[in-house]
């Protein structure tokens, strides 16, 4: 019946570990004087690849492979190439900052396509044990590359303080997994799925949803999971942090509509109010703080709590309208928020030589054509029309005015109100004029180098397009929600036993 | 032609901005940008005037219409057109634009292609808040005018531009967040973002009239801040001080009073009569407020903000009476005091460029140094305290006598003082500026008389006045098909804006109209 060859359903993984093994080979046989910068050009290459795959999968039809454990629908795919997207934005930006004596380069290059197969998998797998393993891929390289900055204090401070509480979380994960195989007899979700509300132990059940459901908000940094989100993102180098406040929240997104919606959808009643405090929540404090922040990077990070706040609000909806919002929000928040970091890291280098908003005055005047992006940027993520962070917002909010929650569209509202006034000071910063020379912040002058204005104009137009025709995408997102919610029925042979028995004429 | 009918508010839109693209890609050198925002914004003015021109005065509803789909799911359309309502006031923002231009020509010296592309996106985001005709792109452009408005109070402000930024920002952009619930829940109770739909909708009563309430109230608050009425005005003293003149000229009034007219009295015609009372009031209180606080400002665009307050107030005061007249005699008013308020900010900006001080005591006996300002600031200050014959005076004379016979007379006489308090600042100012004594800084400075520039701006704009307190019926014709229909009220509610707002006024007043 599945006639595809296995490998095409995770071709864009597989290029991916291929470029990053190649990059370590090659960095492992440089002399280590030479510079390791065309590195970065392998691995863009890469994942422009590996993003070319995932869309070329859309020809595939429907369907799992390597028993039951991965999927290709238009869900992943969609998930695919947001992913595949932002790291290779975070990539070129990368590519024009990291400083060029730094022995680590290759390194820093093999963990970003490393942990990129991580997120890819994490969105495709099917199977509670492939998204733990998916998880711990992509989680351990970010560890690492949070911790890049060794030299000061703060950057192994992040990556410490990211393990730890990381590592928590994927305990509690794992722990919700025993707990549903305890349950239901089986790890494979669509089995889960079918059994769960047939399950003999319903306290089990609870517990396990409650203990993945703490994994997962910690990954996304919903309150009050993201505690350890300003410090990581204050620690971390910029252009690390460009891909961690995007690629892995928009993976941890992905497998928490999968598990919600695939596996927990007949206990909405419990998890709808839930997830309905959990974004007030996240939305008020993350806004509350931001507003308190002298540090941008800081700023930013509660921020971008905020905005998982928001997302969440589309949860409020059961069904395929509440999954397309989310999925809409992500991309767009991916696509402006990576942008910020892109700009926030031109403007102030890897070492973070502007942290706080005051340096950033007259920036406009410094750098016109930086001055203008960031304000753009910052823009979208106020919601203002005609670019993808309105869209992005109106999605969600009308995902949770037709699931019945007006008043959080209201509290929404209103809390996207009180964040123009964080994001304003910023870009009212930058458009301010410099009172006199003397006054200038002495930050490094921005040099856009070829690749970071390819990674730039790649953000930029994502979120012109996500605001201006947004209906592509959404109509994408779509027919991601409605294959995210078709549960194939059983086949004919149990599933739990095709797992775990070989088929030989696989291979 | 009907080619040229179809497309031409899209033309209007799209000029500038091709123009604001234009003038972001080419270099920033000497006079480069400010003559590229002149072409184009002169270009769009002539466009704009096509409507006029071509208007079918026997035909009611919306003309020049065009409806295609923009986003399927949800459905949002290009939808925009305009009536005898929004026509002149499309018209008005035309005519704003390059005086805007010209007014900026020498004062804007650093960040050129800055200003000039955001000024042109502003123009094209207000454009198109007056022919949008689908709530979501009406919203859509009504949210992006602040941003460029915002960024250029904060890079060109006087003294502490970022503060005044910030303060319009918010205070503009908090309340269109419950106008934006207000949109959705509206859209997930019809499924539509349609204008004409969503009247028919709404006055057959489909919707749950608690709720309704909510919704209309969301959408007054948010137009009654950008307006502003009485007690949400805080914003506008500080940005008018702090705006670079050209942003200052079109940042109050007629957005938020057009809004109030199309989008809330027109989509909820029952919830406006319940609130129409209370926005009266505001209306006079704000009246008699903006007033006395402007006679006792020092600087003189606190001064202008505070007397833009008392104005629009009276403007509001009109749209609320919910008369036939009233409606005319408002958008009248909207326009007369569009043209006046330019002439005010040109001259008031003139003197700033000339002796950099924007305190009152400070001037003093101009009027024998700067005899054609002199003469200039007079007219439009009589225009504007609405001296027979000039602007002022036909939409102050509807409006007043409107309110008079159809709502109170209470209310009508108090306005009349708020309208003589309005003369007794306006005639003061001209008082302390131009004649007395000279004072000792306008002695020091010598200065040149207004340039040739500025006259070509003043002039068209003194000879409007003229025009428009002698002749008001070239623009009120039109003006008035666009709120009473010509049509019987059965076949009216499906097709004309302001049909069923017919039943909210009482009877006796029809025979009133003009």
């Amino acid at each position: 019946m599945n006639t595809v060859p296995d490998i095409f359903r995770i071709l864009p993984e597989v290029i991916l570990t291929v470029t990053g093994v190649i990059i370590m080979l090659i960095d492992a046989s440089l002399r280590p004087e030479r510079p390791r910068r065309s590195m970065g050009w392998v691995a863009a290459i890469g994942t422009t690849f590996a993003l070319w795959a995932s869309l070329w999968q859309f020809s595939l039809p429907q369907g799992t492979a390597f028993f039951g454990t991965v999927e290709t629908s238009v869900f992943t795919i969609f998930f695919h190439v947001l992913i595949c997207g932002i790291v290779l934005v975070a990539l070129l930006v990368a590519l024009d900052t990291l400083p060029a004596d730094s022995h680590h380069q290759g390194e820093f290059y093999a963990l970003v396509v490393f942990g990129t197969v991580g997120m890819c998998l994490l969105t495709s797998a099917i199977e509670l044990l492939v998204v733990f393993i998916a998880l711990e891929i992509s989680s351990i390289s970010t560890y690492i590359l949070a911790g890049y900055r060794k030299q000061t204090g703060r950057g192994p401070e992040a990556a410490i303080k990211y393990f730890l509480l990381g590592s928590f979380a994927t305990a509690f994960l794992l722990y919700g997994i025993a707990l549903i195989f305890g349950a239901t007899g089986t790890t494979e979700i669509y089995d889960i799925a079918r059994q769960i509300t047939s399950a003999p132990n319903h306290a089990l059940v609870l517990a396990a949803m409650a203990m993945m459901l703490v994994g997962i908000l910690f990954k996304v940094s919903a309150a009050p999971f993201h505690v350890w989100t300003p410090d990581v993102y204050e620690g971390a180098p910029s252009p690390v942090v460009a891909l961690l406040s995007t690629a892995p929240k928009a993976a941890a997104f992905a497998l928490l509509l999968r598990v919600l919606y695939e596996i927990f959808p007949a206990f909405d009643t419990l998890w709808v109010p839930l997830l309905w405090i959990v974004a007030v929540l996240s939305m008020t404090v993350g806004n509350l703080a931001a507003l308190r922040q002298q540090n941008v990077k800081r700023m930013l990070a509660y921020s971008s709590i905020a905005h998982a706040g928001y997302l969440l609000a589309a949860f409020a909806s059961i069904g395929s309208i509440g999954i397309a919002a989310a999925s809409f929000y992500t991309a767009a928040y991916a696509a402006m928020n990576v942008g910020v970091f892109a700009v926030v890291t031109l403007a102030g280098g890897y070492n973070d030589d502007l942290p706080m908003i005051d340096d950033y005055r007259g920036l406009i005047y410094r750098s016109p054509l930086l001055g203008s992006l960031l304000i753009f940027f910052l823009a979208s993520l106020v919601g203002i029309p005609f670019t993808g962070g309105f869209f992005g917002k109106f999605y969600s909010f009308s995902a949770a005015v037709q699931g019945g929650a007006i008043a959080l569209a209201i509290i929404g509202l209103l809390n996207s109100g009180l964040a123009s006034a964080y994001y304003l000071r910023l870009a009212l910063a930058a458009a301010q004029r410099p009172t006199n020379e003397a006054d200038r912040p002495q930050g490094r002058a921005p040099q856009l180098g070829v690749a970071v204005g390819a990674g730039l104009l790649l953000a930029v137009s994502a979120t012109l397009v996500l605001g201006i025709v947004p209906g592509e995408v959404l109509r994408t997102a779509q027919s991601g929600a409605h294959t995210l919610q078709s549960i194939p029925p059983q086949t004919t042979a149990p599933v739990t036993a095709s797992a775990s028995t070989i088929h030989p004429a696989k291979f | 032609m009907d080619a040229i009918n179809q497309s031409i508010l899209t033309l209007i839109l799209l000029v500038p901005l091709a123009g604001a693209i234009v003038v972001a890609l080419m270099p920033d050198r000497a006079k480069l940008p400010n003559w590229i925002a002149l072409l184009t914004t002169l270009a769009s003015f002539v466009l704009t005037l096509h409507l006029p021109e071509h208007f079918v005065l026997g035909q009611g509803g919306f003309q020049f219409e065009v409806n295609r789909p923009w986003i399927q799911n949800p459905a949002i359309n290009y939808h925009v057109g305009v009536d005898g309502l929004s026509m002149w006031l499309v018209v008005l923002t035309g005519l704003l634009a390059p005086i805007g231009v010209l007014v900026s020509w020498k004062v804007i010296n650093q960040r050129r292609k800055i200003f000039y592309s955001l000024f042109l996106v502003q123009q094209t985001a207000m454009f198109c808040v007056f022919i949008s005709l689908d709530l979501m792109v009406y919203y859509g452009f009504w949210e992006l005018s602040l941003v460029p408005m915002a960024i250029l109070i904060a890079m060109y402000g006087r003294k502490d531009g970022p503060r005044a930024a910030l303060k319009f920002f918010l205070y503009t952009f908090i309340p269109s967040a419950p106008l934006l619930v207000a949109i959705l829940w509206l859209y997930a109770r019809t499924g539509s973002f349609d204008y004409a739909t969503l009247r028919i909708l709404i006055a057959h009563g489909s919707l749950a009239p608690t709720a309704l309430s909510w919704a209309a109230l969301a959408f007054v608050v948010a137009f009654a801040v950008k307006v502003p009425v009485f007690p949400l005005h805080g914003w506008l003293a500080d940005t008018f001080a702090e705006a670079p003149v050209a942003m200052a000229m079109v940042v109050a009034g007629k957005l938020g009073l057009y809004s109030m007219l199309r989008f809330h009295i027109g989509l909820f015609p029952e919830q406006a009569r319940i609130v129409a009372p209370c926005l009266i009031a505001l209306a006079v209180i704000g009246l008699l407020y903006g007033a006395c606080l402007a006679l006792v400002q020092r600087d003189f665009w606190r001064l202008l903000a505070f007397a833009a307050i008392s104005q629009l107030s009276l403007i509001t005061l009109a749209i609320y009476g919910l008369t036939f007249n009233g409606w005319a005699g408002g958008v009248y008013q909207i326009l007369a005091h569009g043209v006046e308020d330019a002439a005010f900010f040109l001259l008031l900006g003139a003197l700033e460029y000339r002796y950099g001080v924007t305190r009152i005591d400070a001037y003093g006996g101009l009027g024998a140094k700067l005899p054609r300002a002199t003469s200039f600031f007079v007219i439009t200050a009589l225009a504007m305290i609405g001296l027979p014959m000039l602007s002022g005076f036909v939409g102050e004379f509807i409006i007043l006598s409107s309110t008079f016979t159809g709502v109170s007379r209470g209310w009508a006489i108090t306005a009349a003082l708020g309208v003589i308090l309005g003369a007794a600042y306006m005639l003061w100012l001209v008082q302390r500026i131009f004649y007395g004594p000279e004072s000792e800084m306008a002695a020091a400075r010598p200065a040149a008389d207004l340039e040739f520039r500025e006259m070509a701006v003043l002039a068209p704009l003194a000879v409007l006045m003229l025009v428009m307190g002698l002749a008001p019926s070239i623009w009120l014709t039109s003006i008035q098909t666009g709120i009473h229909p010509p049509q019987p009220k059965e076949a009216a509610v499906l097709h004309f804006p302001f049909a069923s707002v017919s039943v909210v006024t009482i009877p006796s007043q029809e025979e009133g109209r003009r």
